[in-house]
């Protein structure tokens, strides 16, 4: 499904991803773990197409498309799905008048008719009950006023909604408490599928608790250094990442 | 890679969809301003005598005042003796009486902009009074809304059947001496719509008027009077647009509303006047005094403002609260792009005790364009435990445009209490990102954001303008964001 190969990235002058090779197939869940400022946000950035960071080299082939030449939100349209660490709050647009606008700009690029009002209700209804959300959260100015884990668990709500070939997750577990980390986590185990891919970003190992990964990788200074088993995530948490950079280096 | 500022930038300009021009025969004054222009033009109208000494007052002062610089504004000097102060399609000899009467070029024209003035539009329960440059062309529904008393008529129309209602308020609101515009409207103003809601009388539909100017070198000069009499209600919209044309044009419009006991007035604006191109090369000026008197006790009058066209608008649209426990509002939204500019906001005058005002201002600033609040909120010692409430959001999207607040408070009643409420934002690189990464394109990104920071406004328009308005905004944003 993606492809990775030999990826240099650069912010300004400083390089930050330093030749990154990652195979992700369908069906697989991946797990990139990594000290700060080792470029973990970087990849699901630039995966994602947001601005401000230079490929100096490499390719990402998704899906037999070169994904770093395409628009965003083509990207966006072909199945990416990036669940943000920080999701941004858009004041006066409900979260379900969004979700719609979304659902339907993936829906005409599928040349699909636009998605019936009612319908729609009671599929994000549906998925709401998943997430043991509650309605109102439908109707609210877009994460305007949402705590930590409402906005975390949005980002879930959404994804399942948009049925993403591709999920990114940016440190999704960061400031949830242990109740909703367990929601978000049983909403991502449901949205596992033999056609669906998942790399999650992570710094701890609590939410691979949840979410058992297939294949877990260690990122440090802009390459996967190790790349393992879900038990190299216990590894990890029982002997920190310094071991690997020493190994690495 | 996702819209960076620049992309924004590119974004922003896009063409005017409503400029065509329209070609008609036309009986226009060649250009140039006199006493001797001014008794032609009330000769044309048949109008009472009453009405030239009016406007001959007002153009005597007129010339003796200076024309405002207070603004926040840069407009070119403008050569009153350049424009043409009449201009009417050539039929206009023998008026139309009825819709069948009126030039089919001109009903395309309305049809092009989606003006609901034929029998299908009945449905939509729109009664249209369309200005075409000086002259009040059709009014539809006229015979519906004289089964419930109400006068809904070209002001023209009403000077000569309704004299003495329209020489009891006329200037009453907005006096000839008012203001250098207001001067020169009450002297030259060729049209517009008079309205008479009698006692007690809910006005069964909306009633809307199309100003558009098209000529060139012509001023657009109407005069709007809108009266609800004791115990009625009335909704009233008027939408404007203009052909593009390199020139800037002057529209210099003066509107009085009045409301006496219990009554209520809903005055809704979609005003998209050719705003000039993407080098601010043309445009209208759109000079207007806005003003409506709460004159009964529990009156209540609502200003609603969507402004997205002109080159330059100046405009207050205020509210004078004489009645006890009257009731002001003032929402508005205002989009500048390219190089446009407003000045616009409102005056709450409170006098009554009691009286309230709600003032909700959001403005939008796009490409190069300056947008400035300026709005008053004057309490008078008599009017105990008045109460004002006022936000002005402000909406920033690239880094070449502004954004400027005015606001002036002037109380002089202890029991008064005055709330303002102040922001000013950007659309955001993360906010348009996280948009596209939800698979929508930056364009439709920013019109959802920027429809989003005017819902508060656009919930009071009245429902079918609302969708209207919305989509303008979308249409003035096109090209915003690349």
């Amino acid at each position: 499904m993606l492809s990775i190969e030999n990826l240099h990235v650069s912010v300004g002058d400083k390089p930050i991803l330093k030749g990154l090779n990652l195979q992700i197939n369908a069906g697989e869940v991946h797990a990139i773990m990594g000290p700060n400022g080792a470029g973990k946000s970087t990849l699901s950035h630039v995966l994602s197409g947001k601005a401000g960071y230079t490929v100096t080299a490499g390719s990402a082939i998704y899906q037999g498309k070169d994904l770093l030449a395409m628009e965003p939100e083509m990207r966006a349209r072909e199945g990416v799905f990036l669940a943000f660490q920080y999701p941004v709050e858009i004041p006066g647009v409900s979260n379900i008048y969004l979700l719609k606008a979304a659902l339907n700009a993936m829906r005409k690029h599928n040349d699909l008719p636009e998605v019936d009002a009612m319908d729609f209700l009671a599929l994000v209804k549906d998925k709401v009950k998943l997430l043991e959300m509650d309605d109102k959260f439908l109707y609210r100015s877009v994460k305007e006023g949402f705590s930590g884990g409402e906005k975390k668990r949005n980002e879930i709500l959404q994804a399942a909604i948009l049925e993403p070939s591709l999920c990114i997750l940016d440190e999704t577990d960061s400031g949830l408490d242990i109740d909703a980390l367990k929601v978000v986590a049983s909403g991502l185990n449901s949205l596992r599928d033999p056609e669906r891919a998942f790399l999650m970003i992570t710094h701890y190992q609590r939410l691979l608790d949840y979410v058992t990964p297939d294949i877990v990788h260690v990122l440090a200074d802009g390459q996967i250094v190790k790349t393992g088993g879900a038990e190299l995530a216990l590894e990890l948490e029982a002997k920190g990442y310094q071991w690997l950079e020493e190994q690495a280096a | 890679m996702s819209a960076s500022a620049q992309e924004i930038e590119n974004l922003i300009g896009q063409e005017y969809k409503d400029g065509f021009v329209t070609e008609l025969e036309v009986d226009t004054f060649p250009p140039g301003l006199d006493e001797e222009v001014i008794a032609k033009l009330s000769a044309i109208k048949g109008e009472p005598a009453f009405m030239l000494e009016y406007r001959l007052k007002a153009f005597r002062h007129w010339q003796t005042m200076p024309e405002p610089n207070w603004a926040q504004l840069n407009i070119e000097p403008i050569d009153y003796q350049a424009i043409s102060y009449y201009s009417a399609p050539k039929k206009d000899a023998d008026k139309p009486q009825s819709l069948d009467e009126v030039d089919p070029v001109l009903l395309d024209t309305y049809k092009k902009l989606g003006i609901p003035l034929d029998e299908q539009e009945r449905l939509a329960g729109v009664a249209v009074d369309a200005v075409f440059d000086s002259v009040s062309v059709a009014t539809t529904f006229k015979g519906k809304l004289k089964d419930a008393g109400v006068i809904f008529c070209p002001i023209s129309e009403a000077l000569q059947e309704y004299p003495e209602l329209v020489r009891q308020y006329l200037g009453t609101v907005v006096p000839e001496t008012d203001n250098f515009f207001a001067a020169l409207n009450a002297a030259v103003f060729t049209d517009g719509s008079f309205v008479y809601i009698p006692k007690g009388v809910r006005c069964p539909m909306e009633l809307s008027t199309y100003f558009r100017i098209n000529a060139a070198n012509t001023g657009q000069f109407e005069r709007t009077l809108i009266i609800a009499d004791a115990d009625s209600h009335v909704s009233y919209l008027e939408g404007c647009t203009a052909p593009m044309r390199d020139e800037n044009q002057l529209h210099a419009a003066v509107v009085e509303l009045v409301a006496l006991d219990n009554a209520e007035i809903k005055y809704s604006t979609v005003q998209n006047w050719y705003p000039g191109d993407e080098n601010g090369v043309g445009g209208i000026y759109n000079f207007v005094t806005k003003r409506a008197e709460c004159r009964g006790a529990n009156s209540k009058v609502s200003w609603t403002q969507v402004e997205t066209g002109s080159a330059i608008t100046w405009k207050y649209p205020s509210c004078v609260l004489l009645g006890d426990h009257s009731v002001g509002e003032f929402y508005s939204v205002a989009l500048t792009n390219n190089y446009q500019q407003a000045d616009t906001g409102t005056k709450m005058i409170h006098i009554g005790k009691n009286t309230r005002s709600t003032i909700i201002a959001k403005g939008i600033s796009a490409g190069r364009s300056q947008n400035t609040y300026r709005g008053l909120v004057k309490v008078a010692k008599s009017a105990e435990n008045a109460r004002n409430y006022t936000q002005c959001d402000s909406l920033l999207v690239g880094d070449k445009c502004g954004a400027h607040t005015f606001p002036y408070v002037e109380v002089k009643q202890p029991s008064a209490q005055v709330e303002h409420e102040a922001t000013t934002s950007k659309i955001s690189e993360d906010q348009l990102f996280f948009c596209q990464q939800r698979g929508l394109s930056a364009e439709d990104a920013v019109s959802m954001i920027v429809n989003g920071f005017c819902k508060t406004v656009f919930k009071e328009l009245p429902m079918e303008f609302a969708v209207e308005a919305q989509a303008l905004l979308g249409i003035s944003l096109e090209g915003s964001v690349g």
